[in-house]
């Protein structure tokens, strides 16, 4: 390795637990501990213990932070309440994503972004860039480690470690408060499709808390999770990553993510494209049907000819089945639409789904 | 992990063993590990012919697809039954029970060539 990858705080730990250690854009992750499948179903039907601390952190602060949060993302900052978190895009002025994102309202002048490691440092730049506002935009990831505790059993794992009642914090709301004995921000957000909490804390303190999280979790069988389970946890719920999904030559609206688009509220970047914009071609779910799995980047054939390429591709571990996501012409991206893949040079049958493939019971 | 004296081995890791002119042909313990949850193996039927550093099949696990490469040439006699209904095998027993092919080799001057036990631990060892 030619350059020095990035290591989470948490490095030495996933090491000594015997993890699997990828390049993960950059940073030195750890891919999977006991076993892709193994840790996806632990997640599933009890609790896991994702190291997310490669993930970046902005902060904006000032009379104006709520006036540039809003300018620089698609979904209605001004709609958030104190302690709400808000899923968004960060868009280029032609509608394509920078990346996407979570909006924390901390305080009416300040607000806490959790963006792709990957994307950080551009990220950065970019609201930086955008910044007419009296705010003032921090790069804070050096001081933020985050760990994910997901799955049925997260919170009353979550629970023991703090006075924090997490039970009233709804989904996609957060609190700061003490967590295993050191300052927190306890969000109730994540990226596996199951309820859970993410803890933002110090880096320094990121051991202490993972050790926490794994003997509270004991009783319930916690497992550490590695970025394989992580992966096919999002799919499943059909939850985008950036690079694949979306991308800054894909628009929120083609990456059926209206939802987080809010062109009523007023000017923002990337509006005036979004506006423009009749999407020819839509985001969608599949099957395999016939024997293969269709991954990212996986040519799609309709009645033969090239119509589409695959984004996302993975045996599900909870269906048993081979699913993805892909683009399609918008005309052809309802549930039901014969597909082929093409994979290694065979056209594999397919078919669209609706999505998403997994939703837990509430 | 114990790596068979008697077999040998190639840097895109499978492993090789010889009696006779039979060669019996799997991937490493190392490469299942790296390859994670197997969910497909797809090797040739018995009759085809293989040569060495050529691709002959592949194994796909949850998170990618891998070529496997022939570490010597000669005629398949025989591809392993098993791994079609249960390829979740060749992570638990890469080294015996779920080999891939077997093969009639042509020059057994190419097994001796290949790496030993501790040559390929050692190129392992070296690899992280």
């Amino acid at each position: 390795m030619e350059t020095a990858l990035k290591r989470t705080p948490l490095n030495e730990v996933h090491r000594a637990a015997g993890a699997r250690m990828v390049d993960f854009g950059g940073w030195d992750m750890p891919v999977q501990y006991s076993g892709l499948i193994d840790e996806h179903n632990t997640v599933r039907n009890a609790v896991g213990l994702f190291d997310v601390s490669h993930m970046g952190e902005i902060e904006i602060r000032g009379p104006e932070a709520m006036q540039l949060a809003d300018y620089v993302t698609t979904n209605s900052v001004a709609k958030l309440q104190c302690g709400q978190a808000q899923y968004s895009g960060l868009l280029y002025e032609h509608g394509g994503f920078v990346d996407d994102i979570l909006v924390h309202k901390v305080a009416d002048d300040s607000f806490f972004l959790c963006v792709n490691a990957g994307n950080q440092e551009k990220d950065f730049e970019h609201i930086r860039n955008a910044n007419k506002f009296d705010c003032e935009v921090e790069f804070a990831s050096e001081r933020y480690a985050q760990l994910a505790i997901q799955g049925p059993k997260a919170l009353e794992t979550a629970q023991k470690l703090t006075e924090t009642p997490l039970q009233q914090i709804k989904y996609y709301w957060f609190a700061d408060g003490m967590f295993a004995g050191v300052p927190a921000r306890i969000a109730r957000t994540g990226y596996t499709g199951e309820d859970g909490v993410e803890v933002y804390t110090a880096p320094e303190h990121a051991v202490v808390v993972w050790n926490a999280i794994m003997e509270a979790g004991r009783p319930f069988g916690i497992k550490p999770c590695g970025l394989g389970a992580r992966n096919t946890l999002r799919l499943e719920s059909k939850m985008a990553l950036y690079g694949h999904e979306i991308s800054d030559s894909i628009t929120p609206l083609e990456a059926d993510l209206g939802w987080i688009v809010k062109l009523g509220k007023g000017d923002f970047i990337g509006r005036e494209a979004l506006v423009k914009q009749t999407p020819t071609r839509k985001l969608v779910g599949f099957e395999m049907r016939g024997r293969g799995i269709g991954r990212d980047g996986y040519e799609v054939l309709l009645e033969g000819k090239p119509a589409g390429w695959v984004t996302s591709g993975s045996p599900s571990p909870t269906l048993n089945k081979n699913i993805g996501l892909c683009y399609l012409p918008l005309e052809r991206s309802r549930p039901g639409e014969k597909i082929e893949i093409v994979i290694r040079n065979q056209a594999v049958e397919a078919e669209t789904v609706p999505t998403p493939f997994y939703k837990r019971s509430q | 992990m114990n790596y068979p004296e008697n077999f040998r081995y190639t840097k895109e890791h499978e492993w090789v063993s010889l009696t006779g002119d039979m060669a019996t042909i799997g991937i490493t313990f190392h490469a299942q590990e790296e390859l994670g949850d197997i969910v497909y193996v797809d090797v040739p039927k018995a009759g085809t012919k293989v040569s060495k550093g050529s691709t002959f099949g592949s194994v796909e696990s949850v998170k990618a697809v891998s070529d496997i490469y022939a570490p010597v040439s000669g005629e398949v006699t025989e591809a392993n039954a098993i791994l079609a209904s249960a390829p979740e095998k060749l992570n638990a027993d890469p080294h015996e029970s779920a080999w891939l092919i077997k093969v009639r080799v042509k020059d057994a001057a190419e097994f001796n060539n290949l790496m030993t036990a501790s040559e390929y631990q050692t190129y392992v060892g070296a690899e992280h």
